[in-house]
């Protein structure tokens, strides 16, 4: 658990970087900590490992006030990724990911092996480990710069900006990677972006900073959307935010039946037909037409988003992007279960506010 | 060629002072640059003073300062610290630019990411700072070696040896071969100084050509 209490940060040139901050971390949780450039995310960050230390206020970890721990000490109980990575260009990805617990005493084989160990666990090829940080792509580097933090086993990760180097498809990919991961280790995370997506996705908790330093709100992210504490908060989570309420109802949408046509196949088709491979896995729709066709590759029109029936924004979201307006319902293995409709989503939006399960 | 054929044995001689000469003021100016390049990384302070100090030694002409040196810290004239100090000078005026760029050179994110590690200073310091400006220290280095190797023949003005000396003698007595002899001598051992640093230089620094 980590605890800022009426934590202030003035630099010298009498910039207050954080307002008299309060705020608690829980133990096992991700909280993000997200806002405008300069509004003392890092800032917040770097006083937890005292690469900052406060002008006035208290930072608790576990209980125990930072600024009575030895710098260096405190840090090798604390893992920290950065934006860029920071790895050392003049060691193997090995030795990069082994930094802390040789730091900290280990013996060498014992280091090498917990560090081949690490690189499985973000999900790195261990014939990596032989590389440069320079021949590995930004992706890779990032997960290099994960698997070092998290090499000695401490208890609290520090996230900075992680992952806002890399493109959005590696991003999602590195995203969903520390959602697994974290169901796995149960640290303490605190994670700082200025992307309002990225923190709705990962963070349990949510901190909103607001130019100036001050929290402007701290709250689960479904509360964020749904009751925006200010102006600011609001403007910042952004105008589609009722849509992005969606991603957090998981209500049941009603699946209907829909006509299906294989490849191949002479069919009659009237209303608009899916057509399925011989795994019944989604590969198109026909339009009506007249009289009897034979399907052929030609004549199907492509797909939108596939619905997994998790969350309604993904059953919305494959209702409006199919050109039947039905979004295609797949199970497990792709194949295809049935269609929903956006008005179906709108009621169960409906029943779902009318349960009180959309915070206000 | 061959009047280094013939006179092998004062040949290696002369080779053997030389190399003395020129390499022990590279070694002692070398780690004397280190500290005092990391402090003008540090400190601007410590810049302004220590990089306009080495661009005015730079420009005493070595003769000047080999004839100066016995009077200033009172050795014989014919003693080698008259060549090794004025020569170690050169090496610091000239390294501690290399070393101070080379350590302001290592990017700031890795060197945030090792304090965040928790390194203490000091081995901080030796084992990523120093490192990561091995390719441009050794650089600097290089230049250093090359450019003492060919001063110390200024010795041999005040009488000490080296091929310098042959230099000396070939001129007094006409002999052509001597004074080639000693050009020949000068320039092979500069090539192969500066050919053996290059080549610990890649030993050390795998790395630098990584990812390309
Ligand atoms: N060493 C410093 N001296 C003076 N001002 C500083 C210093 N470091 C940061 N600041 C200022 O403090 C404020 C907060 O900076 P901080 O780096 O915490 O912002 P941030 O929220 O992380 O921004 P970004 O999203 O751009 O990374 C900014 O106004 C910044 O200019
Ligand atoms: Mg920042």
């Amino acid at each position: 658990m980590i605890e800022f209490r009426a934590v202030t940060k003035r630099f010298e040139d009498g910039t207050i970087a954080v307002d008299e901050l309060d705020l608690t971390v829980e133990a096992g949780t991700i909280t993000v900590f997200v806002g405008p450039s300069g509004c003392g995310k890092t800032t917040s960050l770097r006083m937890v490992n005292r690469m900052i230390d406060p002008t006035s206020g208290t930072i608790l970890v576990d209980g125990k006030d930072v600024l009575t721990v030895d710098p260096p000490t405190l840090r090798r109980g604390i893992g920290y990724v950065i934006q860029q990575a920071g790895l050392f260009p003049h060691r193997t990805v090995l030795d990069n990911v082994a930094t802390v617990p040789l730091l900290s005493g280990w013996d060498r084989r014992k280091a090498r092996t917990r560090a081949a160990e690490l690189l499985e666990i973000v999900g790195l090829d261990p014939a990596f480990g032989k590389r440069y940080p320079a021949q590995l792509s930004g992706g890779q580097q990032q997960r290099v710069g994960v698997a070092r933090a998290l090499a000695a086993d401490p208890p609290v990760l520090l996230m900075d900006e992680p992952f806002s180097a890399v493109d959005p498809v590696v991003r999602e990919g590195l995203q969903d990677e520390l959602l697994r991961l974290q169901a796995e280790l149960d640290k303490t995370i605190v994670f700082v972006t200025h992307d309002i997506d990225e923190a709705l996705k990962l963070g349990e908790r949510v901190a909103v900073f607001q130019t100036g330093g001050h929290l402007a709100q701290y709250a689960k992210p479904a509360e964020l959307l749904s009751a925006p504490a200010n102006d600011f908060v609001a403007s910042f989570v952004g105008r589609d935010r009722g849509y992005r309420t969606l991603t957090f109802l998981h209500a049941d949408v009603p699946v209907h039946p829909v006509d299906t046509a294989k490849l191949g196949q002479r069919v009659a088709v009237t209303d608009w037909t899916l057509v399925v491979d011989d795994q019944d896995r989604p590969k198109g729709w026909l339009s009506g037409v007249d009289g009897e066709i034979e399907v052929s590759d030609q004549d199907l029109i492509a797909g939108g988003s596939l619905y997994d029936g998790s969350t309604l924004r993904g059953a919305l979201d494959a209702a409006l992007s199919s050109p039947s307006a039905l979004g295609v319902t797949v199970d497990d293995n792709g194949a295809v279960v049935g269609v929903v409709r956006a008005d179906d989503v709108i009621k169960a939006l409906a029943k779902a506010r009318a349960a009180g399960e959309v915070p206000k | 060629m061959t009047w280094i054929f013939e006179n092998w044995d004062r040949f290696w001689e002369v080779t053997g002072v030389h190399l003395r000469l020129s390499v022990v003021p590279v070694l002692i100016g070398f780690v004397l640059s280190i500290p005092l390049g990391w402090l003008a990384s540090r400190s601007a302070t410590a810049r302004a003073i220590l990089f306009p100090l080495a661009n005015i030694l730079f420009t005493i002409p070595s003769i000047a300062l080999i004839v100066i040196t016995p009077v200033l810290i009172g050795v014989k004239i014919l003693d080698e610290i008259n060549v090794i100090v004025p020569l170690t000078i050169y090496t610091i005026a000239l390294m501690v630019r290399s070393v101070a760029d080379a350590l302001s050179a290592v990017p700031g994110h890795v060197t945030a990411a090792a304090n965040a590690m928790g390194f203490r200073p000091l081995r901080r310091f030796l084992t990523v700072d120093f490192p990561l400006a091995l390719p441009v220290t050794i650089a600097g280095l290089r230049v250093a070696t090359v450019s003492n190797i060919s001063m110390v023949s200024v010795g041999a003005l005040v009488g000490l040896g080296g091929y310098g000396q042959l230099f000396t003698e070939g001129y007094q007595t006409d002999n052509t071969a001597k004074v080639f002899a000693g050009l020949i001598g000068t320039v092979v051992l500069a090539v192969l100084a500066d050919g053996l640093l290059l080549l610990l230089g890649r030993v050390l620094t795998p790395w630098a050509r990584a990812g390309r």
